[in-house]
């Protein structure tokens, strides 16, 4: 049987019915169109799905949408004010944090996650919260290094 | 993903009464090791309860000379905890250790126990420190509930409440971890309570396990030199790609020593 949900999605409120077998990713990709956020596996272990439920980094390849059901969702779309980009996508891009593109969405907000839980941590330590997150690209360094900046100037700024 | 019926419980009757009334139901908890074991078609319930609605089943306090926690507590909340970090700072290592942090943001207490997996972290904590399970009906003393593969002592529509963690002494846990889970190879928590030792091992066979001859020679001295002679059976052990049985039965004795030295810190 189908559930009455409403949740909150990058500040929108969104009502929906919903079958209880939908993954949430499926629910914002197919059914919101929000397809920034990607799939990667089948395993729960690549991370490319991560957005913020209740301000905490999940990975929405792994939660039904029926479990949403009130909570507050940003998703890479959610993270730009308009036209500028948030401080860790422009650290992306100055950093030359990505090649395919694929684990970005993932990446970017693990590292808004992490800079909210860590401040500006060091290399060690975004290494180790990147644990759910894979790249099958960058080797990381880049990755690394556009979290530590973005993070910086996260924590510049408020 | 099959079909199956969801339903938000109210409380922990409402939670045990719907598992009741649904002709083959499961508890739903974060469901970091249900949604994928549902996309993979491993499992086709009739029914989904959901129990993150339940106040009951959230809180972390300290009592009787133990740590309750609720079994809705995520591993990242465990972690996190300035009491647990105080009072048991080898549960609150091994909370923070457990996958990746999306994982931990949803995973939880009772879901890891309940489930038993024979490579996770929590049912070490639970029979190193011989905690209590409390549930919906009973209380189940570690050393009886932990029965094989993915087997407990829960009856099919048992709910995991609580878990009481005793506070040791000292205490520490050390896993040799895959590196693409981050689930135990091998993991061992040692004890010491005093006038008793206890050591559990997960990972390496197909349940947890304890490891007596080693208890009773750390509760005479409390030093990894004191179990350097004392090896494991490798015939028991696990044997998959990651780990054979002799590499398993070698790797208990250095996790075992590794935590007690750690433990000593
Ligand atoms: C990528 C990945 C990496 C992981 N790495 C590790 C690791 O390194 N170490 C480790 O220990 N674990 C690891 N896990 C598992 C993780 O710790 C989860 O906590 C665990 O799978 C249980 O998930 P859950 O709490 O969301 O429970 P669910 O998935 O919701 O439920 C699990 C089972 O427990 C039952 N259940 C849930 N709550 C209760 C209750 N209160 N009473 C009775 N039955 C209940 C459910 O019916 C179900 O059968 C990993 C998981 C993933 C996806
Ligand atoms: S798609 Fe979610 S972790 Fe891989
Ligand atoms: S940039 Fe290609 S997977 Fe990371």
């Amino acid at each position: 049987m189908a559930v009455q949900i409403s949740l909150q999605i990058n500040g929108r409120t969104v009502e929906a019915e919903v079958q209880p077998n939908l993954l949430l990713v499926d629910f914002l990709r197919q059914e919101q169109r929000l397809t920034g956020t990607h799939v990667g596996c089948d395993t729960a272990q690549c991370g490319a799905c991560t957005i913020h439920l209740d301000g905490r980094a999940v990975k929405s390849c792994a939660i039904l949408t029926v479990q949403a059901d009130g909570a507050r969702i940003t998703t890479i779309e959610g993270l730009a004010s308009g036209a500028e980009l948030h401080p860790m996508q422009r650290a992306f891009h100055r950093h030359h944090g990505l090649q395919c593109g694929f684990c970005t969405p993932g990446m970017v907000m693990a590292g808004v996650s992490i800079a909210e839980n860590h401040g500006t941590p060091d290399p060690a330590v975004i290494r180790a919260e990147l644990e759910g997150n894979l790249c099958r690209c960058t080797g990381y360094h880049n990755i690394v290094k556009a979290i530590a900046a973005g993070a910086r100037e996260m924590a510049g700024r408020s | 993903m099959y079909r199956f019926e969801y339903h938000r419980a109210k409380d922990i009757g409402d939670a045990v009464a719907r598992r009741q009334a649904a002709e083959d139901g499961l508890y739903l908890a974060g469901g970091m090791t249900m949604v994928p074991t549902l996309r993979q078609r491993l499992a086709s319930p009739s029914d989904l309860i959901d129990l993150a609605g339940i106040a009951a089943l959230k809180g972390l306090e300290e009592a009787d000379g133990s740590l309750r926690i609720g079994a809705m507590e995520t591993h990242a909340d465990v972690a996190a905890s300035a009491l647990v970090r105080d009072r048991i700072p080898a549960l609150s290592g091994l909370a923070g250790g457990i996958g990746d942090p999306q994982v931990r943001n949803r995973g939880t207490l009772g879901g890891s126990v309940a489930n038993a997996d024979p490579a996770a972290d929590y049912p070490a904590a639970v029979l190193g420190l011989g905690a209590t399970i409390h549930t919906d009906r009973r209380t189940i003393a570690a050393d009886d509930f932990f029965c094989g593969l993915f087997e407990t002592a829960l009856e099919d529509d048992e709910l995991i409440t609580a878990i009481s963690f005793p506070v040791p002494k000292r205490a520490a846990y050390r896993k040799f971890k895959n590196p693409v889970s981050r689930y135990a190879i091998v993991g061992v928590f040692v004890a010491d309570f005093g006038d008793y030792v206890r050591l559990a091992v997960t990972g390496a066979a197909a349940s947890i396990f304890r490891l007596p001859e080693m208890e009773a020679a750390l509760a005479g001295e409390f030093t990894a030199a004191a179990i350097k002679q004392i090896t494991v059976e490798a015939a028991e052990m696990n044997r998959d790609l990651h780990a054979g049985t002799g590499y398993r039965a070698h790797l208990v004795g250095v996790m075992a020593r590794r935590a007690v030295e750690a433990a000593n810190g």
